[in-house]
């Protein structure tokens, strides 16, 4: 068997696992430290009669792709910071609509234009709440090569399964970090291809009545089915309505969806966590780093784990309360004021064993960070 | 297939004051997608947001009513992931040009195929009747309880100079040569501007003191008169109705299939 091992900047894994995955519509604009996304698709895309698009802005990206994604196609966006700001409009709408898409944030420094060139993760809970009004989100992350690309591919069929807008969250560091990585096979990875409706031309359709199982097959723009999408509150047919049972129904929908499947939506990799005693939990560059530091500890003997969490949203809650039931000590290890650690504190029994360690700098975290911040949680001093 | 076919009458009532000159240019359409032969589930209706947005809903063809100012973005990937489909995107004044302006220039400047049809009522009428940046130096409205002193532009000089290959004018007095202008503008090979001057008197007649809707359109008849007319030379104040440019240039889709050709020799 031939093994198709490349070495590459990690964006140019997401595009090339978005390839896997069947995308075939990305539209986007230039911003640090995403571009190469882009650049690799605007190369790879037409190669297999793909469409790329740079739009006028990435407010025009994100609405282009929701319009493509209704035509039948897979289609993503990538962006970061002060472009993924001006995606909340159009994502909301994605969210509202119920159309399948993921969105790309390779994280920099913020707020604002911030730090355009180096790392930061900052941007976790504007994924989660960062368009109005209520709602569900599911967001992707990823701490190397592998997982880039696995990630990747679970954005586009988690999007298709729960019809709905993911976010694959990468930062500046394993965005542009090159290494090996070896391209599965084609077909190794399932991929989940779009539910469309069985119902025949001339019958009616009914685009927003889930089934039993709370899916709703879809049916493409050009095909026989005609009907309405707007981001107003709306009823089955897709017609806008202010009746209050039906956008009860709806709100429940949108959000029991992604909250109600969290077991299914939840990935996650441990590391040494049987018998730790002291668990750390970490995601994208931060949890590079941190398994750096588990490793030397443990070759020393120490009890030391990792829980690297893949989803963020809908937060892994049960997951992280059971890693920490055991543990006496909990720290999170984040590049940013403690946004999922925050979380932790909620899911956990015992928040007051649970530390940030962080960096908020522009730098990456590195394990002597850690370590002297082991130190001090310990009483030892720096 | 009759016109009528093309409506959705499980949205009626429409939410159009009495007077309104959506509705005729709602009839406009359907007649000019009627005389095209067009099938109904080849078109696209993208809209925005606002009283002209609500068309959309009210046609029987696949419809997208979307987020204020950003209907022809949306259109943008409707058409490029699908170009065998005939997208019509029709928008309101301060949708189209307030808002949506970028949107607007870029999907001009790329020429793809796609219809915008721009229904300039010179207010905001969803929101209560305030100034749109075609109401023009001097208006009143809610937001300018003072006068307006801001300036409008033409929207087809502007979009002459953004790149449609397709720019016409006309009015909701004007029906039969509506109905001719949304034909040829619908069946053009690149993106096309129609301009249709459109009354709401609830708004803009009232708080001007332009009159009732029939006064309004009476303004149509004697304010507008066709390109290059001798009334024109005697009057320029008359707003000139027409076609004003119509172009055939390599389209949007079309140079892309060619890109795709390319990269699947390489």
């Amino acid at each position: 068997m031939n093994k198709t091992i490349r070495f590459m900047q990690g964006n140019e894994v997401c595009a090339e696992a978005a390839i896997y995955a069947g995308v075939n519509f990305f539209a986007g604009y230039p911003i640090t430290p995403s571009t190469e996304i882009a650049e690799s698709l605007a190369l790879r895309l037409p190669e297999s009669g793909g469409k790329f698009i740079q739009m006028e802005d990435e407010i025009s990206s994100m609405c282009a792709i929701v319009g493509a994604s209704l035509t039948g196609n897979k289609a993503m966006t990538a962006t970061s910071g002060p472009g993924f700001s001006l995606m909340q409009e159009a994502l909301g709408y994605a969210i509202m609509a119920e159309i399948p898409c993921v969105i790309v944030n390779v994280m920099r420094g913020g707020p604002s234009t911030g730090l355009p060139t180096q790392v930061g993760q900052g941007d976790v809970y504007q994924t989660r709440y960062g368009t109005h009004g209520d709602h569900a989100i599911i967001t992707l992350t990823a701490s190397n090569h592998a997982d880039i690309f696995r990630m990747t591919i679970e954005a586009f069929n988690f999007a298709e399964t729960y019809r709905t807008p993911v976010i694959l969250l990468l930062d500046e560091v394993t965005g542009h970090l090159r290494e090996k990585i070896e391209i599965p096979e084609p077909g190794k990875i399932p991929l989940v291809k779009r539910l469309r409706t069985a119902v025949k031309a001339g019958v009616d359709y009914h685009p927003y009545l889930p089934r039993e199982d709370g899916r709703l097959p879809m049916s493409d723009f050009g095909d026989v089915h005609r009907y309405n999408v707007t981001g107003l509150y709306h009823d089955m047919w897709g017609f806008p309505t202010t009746n209050p049972p039906v956008v009860y129904g709806l709100i429940r929908h949108l959000v029991d969806k992604i909250e109600n499947n969290t077991p299914r939506i939840t990935r996650f990799r441990k590391y040494y966590t049987k018998d730790a005693d002291t668990l750390f939990i970490s995601y994208g560059a931060s949890a590079r780093s941190t398994l750096h530091l588990v490793e030397n500890r443990r070759k020393r003997g120490e009890n030391v784990g990792l829980l690297e969490l893949q989803t963020l949203w809908p937060f892994p809650a049960e997951i992280v309360r059971d890693a920490c039931s055991k543990v006496s000590l909990v720290i999170v290890v984040e590049m940013n004021m403690g946004q999922i650690a925050k979380e932790v504190k909620l899911a956990v029994n015992n928040p007051e064993n649970v530390f940030l360690a962080n960096r908020i700098d522009g730098e990456l975290i590195t394990p002597t960070d850690l370590r002297n911040t082991l130190r001090v949680i310990q009483g030892k001093g720096v | 297939m009759a016109s009528k076919d093309f409506i959705r009458k499980r949205f009626f009532p429409h939410i159009w004051c009495p007077g309104c000159g959506h509705g005729i240019i709602l009839n406009g359409l359907v007649r000019a997608v009627e005389n095209l032969g067009l099938d109904r589930k080849n078109i696209v209706m993208v809209s925005g947001i606002g009283c002209s947005a609500r068309i959309s809903g009210y046609v029987d063809f696949h419809s997208l009513h979307t987020l204020h100012g950003r209907a022809l973005a949306f259109a943008t990937g409707v058409k490029l992931s699908k170009p065998e489909l005939d997208v019509i995107v029709p928008m309101g004044d301060g949708d189209a040009l307030a808002i949506g302006g970028n949107h607007f220039i870029h999907a001009a400047r790329r020429n793809i195929e796609m219809t915008a049809i721009v229904m300039n009522n010179r207010i905001y009428g969803m929101t209560g009747g305030q100034f749109s940046p075609l109401s023009g130096y001097g208006t009143m409205g809610t937001t300018v309880p003072y006068g307006n002193i801001d300036h409008d532009f033409d929207v087809v000089d502007l979009s002459l100079s953004a790149g449609a290959t397709f720019v016409a004018r006309t009015t909701t007095y004007h029906v039969h040569e509506m109905i001719d202008l949304l034909t040829k503008a619908i069946s053009h090979k690149g993106f096309s501007v129609l301009e249709v001057l459109t009354q709401c008197p609830t708004y803009f007649g009232r708080r001007n003191r332009i009159g009732d809707a029939v006064q309004m359109m009476e303004t149509y008849k004697t304010g507008t008169t066709r390109i290059g007319s001798k009334k024109k030379q005697e009057n320029p104040e008359l707003i000139e109705r027409g076609i004003f440019a119509q172009k055939e240039l390599p389209e949007y889709c079309r140079e892309y299939d060619s890109i795709i050709e390319k990269a699947k020799r390489k």
